[in-house]
């Protein structure tokens, strides 16, 4: 009962839809990756609380947000049009 | 502020939010939700992840450990903007199998296992007690806070008095909605629209506070950025392992607290709306924590030290004179601890009762469930566990005493409902993971939970010994709670999250790989880990021998008669059957449990219906035991298939021989007549001139010349006679071979010189190469003479080119020699060229030819018998054969 085979390649749409729901995977990991970042801060020169440090993760936090936002209308369009390929 | 200004306020907005419920529960009712199932109400409903300890807490949080706070957002914002991930299948999983709680989840996944659905609740009761504690908590403070402010102190304020009242009313709110009917899906429409007010509520709160906190009391953004810059908060620096750990809590606690699965997936009208709360929801989560560290910096530049952090939210607008701003902030921390209670203690009560109370009550009462009003048992187990879990909050926080910081009890929380964690993500993503190993997991992880993280929070020498914290238990350092196996390196909240989450999916995926999983479970395992190949979905009952009227007797008991008896009328309409009652068939035994699944929970659906079709146990093992019957008779007819095939062979090959034989018959018969015709023709010579002789009389002459008539008659009839005794003798392999080495160019030479003797009229120029012929072959030479002397003289007779040629080829190949010969007529026509080796076969006319069409038949059988072959070799612009032979022929291939 394996699924039917996939066809090798796509039209242009599905590609397109397929790529967009890679990048709706790839960008948690890549908000992990800016949230984490801070670690890496010199430890010693700051030891207290800056502006900077608040503005840099309000301004990662919100364009992570745009760009859910961004992806969300073409991912909930997609589905259910091949939905059973990923 | 008038103390009882404050509490009228509040009667008033909790009238408010049962109004809302109210009208909203009645539009439900009459199916008339129209945007009320919008997307926003579903984000907004989210927003229960907010809790007064973010209300209250972040800010105190931010004054004590700098930008920590934002951990708590990372992870749910992380899970959200991943939401393709996870999200989605748990939200489709939720909505296929009608998953009522978390317990449920787990325990519908791993083969609907009630032991595990019963220690899920624990763990989430044990989690969430604190928790529910820290909301109570947080009004009695808030309420302080106003009671201390008031001028006048007019009014001594008892907390505990406080604490009583706000978890009286809540769990009248939540028992009123929550429990108002048994829905198919458990969704509970007037409380999810309540909770949607309270999050705009609490919202417009926070921005409120912090637009009066950054542009009233600080003067402007550069201003709070310059407070920032001069601030000392803390000392704060990111702590990698504690930072991490921090995200990775909240990620996981967004997903497995009680009350966010609740909202999340039993009460998600519609897929298409995690899309929109997929950014939506973070951004609310941004929009709440945006003013927390200007709020905290700017209380503390006001109270450098001694005021409680945890209600800067309050105490700021008071302390300037705001008296509606801090209304407005204490109903937004009043909703925050509100909204939480009331979801907490409904996904906590559906637990409790659909694993706990109802399966202790079936099996106290076997029989039940066609007997009594489940509907009102169930409803009775709801409002009685809502109360148990208020109960039990109220409780804690009366022992705890409402000491501890807001932010460590949430944290300890956090880690609580983690645990569920590996069992859940292991369920929907690894097909592997097993009943057994989920419960070693949760097991280990809830022991580990409560040893490093939960007892010891309530102090040294509370719930664990003094001792134990400085020696470890039974005296063993290695089993310190903030330093098991001797890790002193980490903060106790990093300490507990690694080593219970370590020891947690260690024991999970042992426990996994180490056991085999119950047909159930492995129904259930493809079912949930494939949600999205769909027509997965596990065929569970066999058509049993229930009584349609008891299971609609029993929905009844569960659904409420009206639904119930529409849905059994549908079903048999379906089936094409008038009335109420449609046919226990398994399609319909599915669907009925599906539905009562959605009131009672997979496991006890299950058992009930169970019940009802006449088994005690589950089913799946009886269609398992079929299928391996039927397994057998596959088995079986494969077996008879396979012999039928042999027989049909055999019979193939039978027909084939039968075919041979007709044919060697026709044959046979064919060859007589033409071996009679043959024997004949010189008979009847001999006969006619031996009578003419007889006669006497006749010229001497014209008696030689008869005389010799007769005689070549005779001469031809013994060839004739001595080819086919030779072609018999060969065809039976019955020749006597007299092996030897023998030079070919000997034997071609023999068969020149008695090939002459054909036409020796011809002159006949044949073509060598002797170098080639110096080969020395092991044979009969003899019989293969015989052959070359047929050929050659074939070409002699036959070959009707004016000036005659022989060409004569000898080739050696892989233990082969190959003779040639070819001549230089007009060669065979093609579609006599299969023909000319058949007996009497001739082309042209006998008369000409003077044999009896024999020749190539003799050489075939000579050479088959000599191990070799000869064929004809088309294309060579004349007649030309080819004979193989072995160099070495060593036995008799006869």
């Amino acid at each position: 009962m394996r699924r039917p085979r996939r066809p090798l390649f796509l039209a242009r749409a599905p590609y397109r839809r397929r790529r967009l729901r890679d990048a709706a995977r790839i960008l948690p990991v890549l908000g992990l990756f800016l949230l984490l970042l801070p670690m890496l801060w010199a430890p010693d020169a700051r030891m207290a609380l800056t502006a900077g440090d608040v503005i840099y993760f309000f301004a990662v936090w919100l364009g992570l947000i745009v760009v859910a936002a961004a992806f969300a209308p073409g991912l909930s369009r997609g589905e259910g049009a091949d939905e059973d390929e990923d | 502020m008038p103390f009882n200004l404050l509490v009228l306020a509040c009667l008033l907005y909790v009238a408010f939010l049962f109004a809302v419920a109210f009208v909203v529960e009645g539009r439900a009712a009459r199916g008339r939700l129209g945007w009320l199932r919008s997307p926003l109400v579903y984000t907004l409903s989210l927003s229960i992840y907010c809790t007064a300890w973010t209300f209250y807490g972040a800010v105190g949080y931010a004054a004590r450990s700098g930008l920590e706070f934002l951990t708590i957002y990372f992870g749910p914002t992380l899970v959200f903007i991943g939401w393709w991930w996870l999200l989605r299948k748990l939200v489709r999983i939720g909505r296929q199998h009608r998953v009522t709680s978390i317990a449920d989840l787990i325990s519908s996944r791993y083969g609907k296992s009630n032991a595990l659905g019963v220690i899920v609740t624990v763990i989430m009761v044990v989690a969430a007690t604190p928790y529910i504690a820290l909301q109570l908590q947080s009004v009695v403070l808030a309420f302080g806070v106003f009671a201390s402010a008031a001028p006048d102190g007019s009014r001594p304020l008892d907390p505990a008095q406080i604490a009583v009242w706000v978890a009286v009313g809540l769990a009248a709110f939540t028992i009123l909605f929550g429990t108002r009917n048994l829905d198919a899906r458990e969704q509970h429409h007037g409380i999810v629209t309540a909770i949607a007010v309270e999050a705009v509520v609490k919202l417009v709160a926070l921005l409120a506070v912090g637009s009066f906190v950054v542009w009233g009391i600080a003067g402007g953004v550069g201003e709070v950025i310059q407070r920032i810059n001069a601030a000392d908060l803390s000392a704060w620096q990111v702590q990698p392992g504690r930072w991490t750990g921090l995200i990775f809590l909240s990620a996981a606690a967004v997903i497995c607290l009680p009350r966010m699965f609740q909202v999340m997936v039993v009460e998600n009208e519609d897929e298409g709306h995690l899309a929109r709360a997929s950014w939506a929801f973070p951004l609310y989560l941004l929009a709440m924590s945006l003013f927390i560290v200007p709020i905290a910096v700017v209380g503390l530049d006001r109270w450098p030290d001694g005021a409680n952090p945890d209600m800067f939210v309050l105490t700021l607008p008071l302390a300037e004179g705001q008296g509606a701003l801090a209304m407005l902030a204490f109903l937004g921390g009043f909703s925050s601890a509100t909204s939480m209670v009331i979801v907490e203690s409904i996904a906590l009560a559906t637990m409790i009762s659909n694993h706990v109370m109802i399966p202790l009550w079936l099996r106290l009462r076997p029989g039940a469930a066609a007997g009594d009003d489940l509907r009102q048992v169930v409803l009775m187990a709801r409002r009685l566990a809502i109360a148990a879990v208020l109960a039990l909050g109220y409780g804690y926080y009366q022992v705890s005493g409402g000491s501890a910081a807001l932010a460590a009890i949430g944290l300890i929380a956090f880690l609580g409902v983690a645990q569920v964690l590996p069992a859940m993500i292991g369920g929907i993503f690894w097909r592997g993971a097993t009943r057994v190993g989920a419960m070693l997991g949760l097991v280990t992880g809830l022991v580990v939970w409560a040893y490093t993280s939960f007892l010891p929070s309530f102090g040294p020498g509370a719930a664990l010994p003094a001792e134990v914290f400085t020696e470890g238990a039974f005296g063993l350092a290695w089993l310190r709670p903030h330093a098991l196996f001797g890790t002193e390196a980490m903060d106790p909240m990093t300490h507990a999250l690694f080593w219970s989450m370590a020891l947690n999916c260690l024991a999970f995926c042992l426990g996994s790989l180490l056991t085999f999983p119950g047909p159930v479970e492995r129904l259930q395992g493809a079912a949930f880990v494939n949600v999205f190949e769909g027509a997965v979905g596990p065929q569970r009952w066999a058509r049993g021998q229930a009584n349609p009227e008891d299971l609609l007797i029993m929905a009844q008991r569960i659904l409420g008669e009206e639904a119930a008896q529409s849905l059994f009328q549908s079903a048999a309409r379906a089936q094409g059957k008038e009335g109420f009652l449609p046919d226990p068939t398994p399609a319909f035994l599915d669907s009925l449990e599906a539905r009562l699944s959605g009131s009672v929970g997979a496991a006890t659906a299950h058992a009930m219906i169970s019940q009802l079709v006449g088994r005690a146990t589950v089913t799946v093992e009886d269609l398992m035991a079929v299928a391996s019957e039927s397994a057998q008779i596959l088995e079986y007819s494969a077996r008879l298939e396979a012999r039928e095939a042999e027989l049909s062979r055999t019979a193939g090959a039978l027909r084939e021989a039968n075919e041979k034989l007709t044919q060697l018959s026709l044959q046979k018969d064919a060859f007589l007549s033409q071996i009679s015709h043959e024997l004949r023709t010189p008979m009847t010579s001999i006969r006619a001139f031996s009578e003419i002789l007889t006669e006497g009389d006749l010229p001497p002459e014209t008696v030689v010349r008869y005389g010799q008539i007769i005689h070549d008659e005779a001469k031809r009839l013994t060839r004739l006679l001595d080819d086919l005794l030779d072609l018999s003798v060969l065809e039976n392999g019955a020749v006597q071979l007299t092996l030897g080495l023998a030079s070919l160019q000997g034997m071609i030479d023999t068969a020149l010189t008695a090939a002459r003797a054909t036409r020796p009229e011809r002159e006949f120029l044949v073509i060598r190469d002797l170098p080639s012929e110096t080969i020395y072959l092991k044979t009969d030479a003899d019989r293969l003479t015989q052959v070359f002397i047929n050929l050659i003289s074939n070409a002699r007779k036959y070959c009707d080119a004016p000036r005659p040629e022989l060409r004569i080829a000898v080739r050696q190949r892989a233990g082969r020699v190959t003779v040639d010969f070819i001549d230089n007529g007009k060669g065979i026509p093609k579609d006599a060229q299969s023909l000319i080796f058949e007996k009497f076969a001739r082309l042209t006319d006998a008369n000409r030819a003077g044999g009896a069409g024999l020749g190539l038949a003799i050489c075939r059988e000579i050479m088959a018998n000599l191990g070799g072959s000869v064929a004809y070799l088309p294309g060579q612009g004349g007649a030309a054969f080819r004979v193989t032979v072995p160099l070495r022929l060593e036995t008799l291939a006869a």
